[in-house]
């Protein structure tokens, strides 16, 4: 075992010796927590709207006023002219627009009922879904209120309605970080610790220094232990410096054991070592690992339920986000930090990544050997 | 007992479709230092790879230092000391830090075998705080030398160790391997410079993974079988085609100042041959073929058999 204490001796010399690694291990960190959950935010402020009111009432203006004081939307452009408001969108001035039509007021207090227009520009996605269902949210809001206004409670015209009372279970202010900050610190630890480790053996392929080892007493199992034992400690060290910052920032404490999410840290280190590892027997240069990783890294944040959740992909997509140790890690976080899971909850993610980093690293030490 | 024996050796690339090495047999006795000397992609540092058991042959047997590159290739990795074509050192580690991974790595001491490698180690002394990777050319070789040298090893396998250094280090190199070689260490050695191989005790030629010839240089010379020429005019490229259109000529070439000439017609012949193309200060004088030269009469000859 002397050899491998050896090896680890200078492998944390090299490592410790890379300035910008060094940086990385923090900088990265602080600033992935910082930015990202900001700008992944689902929270949509800001909808521009234009309201078309062709009715000039008192209904009309208090419906208006309503709308923008909720503070989800501004207001584009206040007109009468339907052919105005349609320039509205397509100078992408406005993302919806709402009309309402002439004699609204009259023909609401004489029929008791009148119709109203949304448009929506459709161009961004989720800017316009969200902002139709705020705005629907508003007008039936409105609506009851004008039936409580009008109809005299406890006379035989009240129509009786259901009113819906929602509870959010573990994040009840549905906060978007509490939900977003566990799933960043898991890319982060794939980034920065588990695909260094390719990078570290690739580029001793690339600068023929492993030539070199090759022609020394040292065993193959010794060289890639001493490659993925420097990783191992680096991703603590990155998950660490990761969970400080949620909490000092986002004041984000896991109410599971913290014991329990570096247990699986580790299980999941083990799978993304031998991952990384893979890589690096089928590359000959950092250039080529970099695209390789650069790929993977793509569809890990895609596919892992990072950003959208896994179940609503189509089955094919679910059963290949499976496969990806990331995607586990992300859920464990997320049970554990945000609903404080214990061990038995999450003993079905360790035993399928563990079993996922036995095939990894079992199919990387094979290659190993055919490559060299 | 041989320090390296290559029997019937073949080596294959990209699944056979380059040859790099055709069925190779030589020999190096202990204590002796053998040099390769071929072009770039002559197969030389395949042979490398071979005999430091970083590659499997396709066909035939080696042993090192009595040992079968396959079966015995632990043995190996602790007996032999390789020098790649390139620098393959630690750029990042400092040049005593280096030093010492390899001493552990092969379990001694910088210490235990220091009268090895003093008269390098020395010169690289002043240096030993530097990155590796911030050497010179020649301090990089040097280093590399005292690492592949740190655990004394039986043989030594060198390959292109002098490529891209300057004559002054290239000298002082070749005179540490011959201090090598008094201690009982064999060595082989690569080079596309061919005033090295004078150097060598015994020296292949090898071109496009044959190996056309071996013999000491003394008589790899000796054995050049025509008598060679060097021939100078005014005009030394109207010369030169001039010559190579002459019927008696068996092979011209520019080397250095002057053209190397054969020929199976007499001097006579051929002098009266270059007066008559008005050529003007003529000067030919008989000369004693180089290393080179031998060389490059079986490229020619390969190149020959090649065409016809």
């Amino acid at each position: 075992m002397r050899p491998l204490l050896f090896l680890l001796r200078k492998e944390f010399r090299q490592v410790f010796r890379d300035r910008g690694f060094i940086g990385r291990l923090f900088i990265a960190p602080a600033i992935q927590l910082i930015l990202l959950p900001l700008a992944a935010n689902y929270t949509i402020k800001n909808i521009n709207i234009g309201i078309v009111d062709h009715d000039h009432s008192q209904v009309s203006r208090k419906l208006s006023e309503k709308i923008l004081s909720s503070g989800y939307f501004k207001l584009a452009g206040y007109t009468d002219f339907n052919s105005k408001a349609g320039k509205l969108i397509d100078a992408d001035k406005a993302d919806i627009l709402l009309e309402i039509p002439e004699k609204f007021e009259k023909d609401l207090i004489r029929e008791g009922s009148k119709k109203l227009g949304i448009e929506v520009n459709a161009i961004n996605g989720v800017k316009a879904s969200v902002g139709f269902a705020y705005l629907s949210n508003i007008l039936s809001d409105y609506n009851n209120d004008i039936r409580a206004e009008w109809v005299q409670p406890g006379s035989a015209g009240e129509v009786p309605t259901i009113d819906i009372i929602t509870s959010y279970w573990y994040n009840p202010t549905l906060t978007y970080f509490i939900f977003m900050v566990p799933g960043i610190m898991v890319s982060l630890v794939t980034m920065i610790a588990g695909l260094s480790a390719a990078f570290n053996i690739v580029k001793e392929k690339e600068l023929g220094t492993i030539e070199q080892i090759n022609v020394t007493p040292i065993k193959k199992y010794q060289f890639i232990l001493g490659k993925l034992i420097p990783f191992l400690f680096i991703g603590l060290v990155v998950f660490s410096v990761s969970l400080l910052i949620a909490r000092v920032i986002y004041t984000i404490i896991p109410l599971g054991n913290i014991a329990l999410l570096y247990l699986f840290l580790e299980v999941f280190l083990f799978a993304l070592l031998g991952f990384g590892l893979l890589i690096s027997t089928f590359t000959e240069t950092q250039q080529q690992a970099n695209s390789l990783i650069f790929l993977f890294m793509m569809v890990f944040n895609m596919m892992s339920g990072l950003y959208t959740p896994i179940d609503s992909m189509p089955s094919w997509a679910q059963l290949v986000a499976h496969l990806f140790p990331i995607s586990y890690f992300i859920e464990v976080m997320r049970m554990i930090v945000i609903k404080g899971s214990g061990f038995h909850d999450i003993l079905h993610h360790i035993y399928a990544v563990l079993m996922i980093g036995a095939v990894l690293n079992t199919w990387a030490i094979i290659n190993y050997r055919k490559t060299s | 007992m041989d320090a390296i024996t290559l029997t019937n050796i073949s080596k294959t690339y990209n699944k056979g479709s380059v040859l790099a090495v055709d069925d190779i047999s030589f020999n190096v006795a202990k204590g002796e230092v053998f040099g390769l000397i071929g072009p770039d992609g002559a197969g030389k540092s395949t042979i490398f790879r071979l005999l430091t058991t970083l590659l499997i042959a396709d066909k035939g047997s080696a042993t090192v230092a009595g040992h079968d590159v396959v079966k015995d290739f632990q043995t190996i990795r602790k007996l032999v000391g390789y020098m790649p074509g390139r620098f393959s050192l630690y750029g990042d580690l400092s040049v005593e830090e280096n030093l010492n991974f390899f001493a552990t790595v092969f379990n001694t001491r910088l210490e235990e075998n220091y009268d090895l490698i003093k008269d390098i180690y020395v010169q690289l002394e002043p240096f030993k705080t530097r990155r590796a990777g911030k050497l010179s050319g020649g301090m990089k070789q040097k280093l590399a030398l005292c690492c592949a040298l740190i655990h004394k090893p039986e043989v030594l396998f060198l390959d292109e160790p002098t490529t891209g250094v300057d004559v002054v280090s290239r000298k002082e190199f070749w005179e540490m391997l011959s201090r090598l070689k008094k201690v009982g260490i064999t060595i082989l050695v690569s080079t596309s410079y061919m005033d090295e191989a004078t150097r060598c005790d015994r020296i292949g030629l090898i071109l496009s993974g044959k190996l056309l010839s071996i013999n000491t240089p003394e008589a790899t010379v000796k054995a050049y079988p025509e008598k060679l020429y060097g021939v100078k005019a005014d005009k030394m490229y109207a010369l030169l085609n001039d010559l190579r259109a002459y019927q008696g000529t068996l092979s011209c070439y520019t080397f250095g100042e002057h053209l190397h000439l054969s020929f199976k017609s007499s001097e006579q012949e051929v002098m009266s041959y270059m007066q008559s193309k008005k050529h003007l200060n003529i000067e030919m004088k008989p000369i004693t073929p180089t290393v080179e030269d031998c060389f490059i009469r079986l490229l020619n000859n390969q190149n020959d058999r090649n065409s016809n």
